[in-house]
């Protein structure tokens, strides 16, 4: 039996689809049966790895932003990668640290990284300056939960 | 976005969805109001906000940092759960003031 199923999707970088892009990703995550509280961790990472795409990657120029969703029915996890092929990051561990960012004139928190950290199980950046980035995450849905069914009432 | 202005105090009703999107408008909107009305006060109220990413961190932080200069105070009333987690983690819980009077009904 086949336990993965995957889609993917690709949208403009304007600021406007960043609702569209975490809405599209919570509305796959629902075939996991996640809690209120892990569709919202999902819709936040999801937020902020497009918006750093969108403002970092692209510089709020028009390009394409990709979303690449597996998930793993056996595993009860879903992986997600966000991708964009503009500037890329010089120093991805800077970029990483609560706090550190490189366009305090737009008062941005620098806390992009930190939240995705917090709200996902996993987290990984590849980037490449010049040619773009990619950042993996993956979270585990209903960790330490049984099914409504099994539990007694 | 709506806004409520009395005397130096401006009350700002925050979106279903605070993101970098809203974001811009709420910043660009709230400043000229800060300016013109001659505001000491802001008070962001989250009573139908459901989410939240960074940006809106962005969005209180530099709204506190232009009234501290003003000697003015930044409040955030109607939190959710969620919100309330959003901004302990990210540290702001510290610096704005939370109105907690919720939890006392």
């Amino acid at each position: 039996m086949k336990n993965t199923n995957e889609m993917e999707i690709r949208f403009d970088s304007v600021s406007v689809n960043e609702g569209f892009a975490r809405v599209a990703v919570a509305a796959f995550l629902t075939q996991l049966n996640p809690t209120v509280e892990e569709v919202s961790d999902v819709k936040t990472a999801v937020s902020e790895a497009v918006t750093n795409a969108i403002i970092h990657g692209y510089e709020n120029q028009v390009h394409t932003v990709r979303i690449k969703c597996i998930i793993n029915m056996e595993e009860k996890s879903m992986e997600l990668a966000v991708s964009d092929d503009g500037a890329g990051i010089a120093d991805v561990a800077k970029a990483m640290e609560p706090m550190f960012t490189t366009k305090p004139e737009l008062e941005r928190s620098g806390m992009g990284f930190a939240f995705m950290e917090a709200f996902m199980d996993e987290l990984s950046v590849e980037s490449e300056e010049g040619k773009g980035t990619t950042v993996k995450m993956k979270k585990l849905i209903g960790k330490g939960r049984k099914l409504w069914t099994t539990q007694s009432l | 976005m709506q806004y409520e202005i009395q005397e130096n105090c401006l009350t700002i009703f925050l979106p279903p969805e605070v993101d970098h999107h809203s974001a811009e408008e709420i910043k660009r909107e709230s400043d000229k109001l800060i300016k013109d009305k001659h505001i000491k006060y802001v008070i962001f109220d989250f009573g139908g906000t459901n989410f939240m990413d960074s940006s809106g961190i962005g969005v209180m932080m530099g709204r506190y940092r232009l009234l501290e200069l003003l000697g003015g105070e930044v409040w955030a009333v109607h939190l959710s759960e969620r919100m309330k987690k959003i901004l302990k983690m990210s540290g702001i819980a510290k610096i704005i003031r939370i109105d907690e009077e919720d939890e006392n009904i």
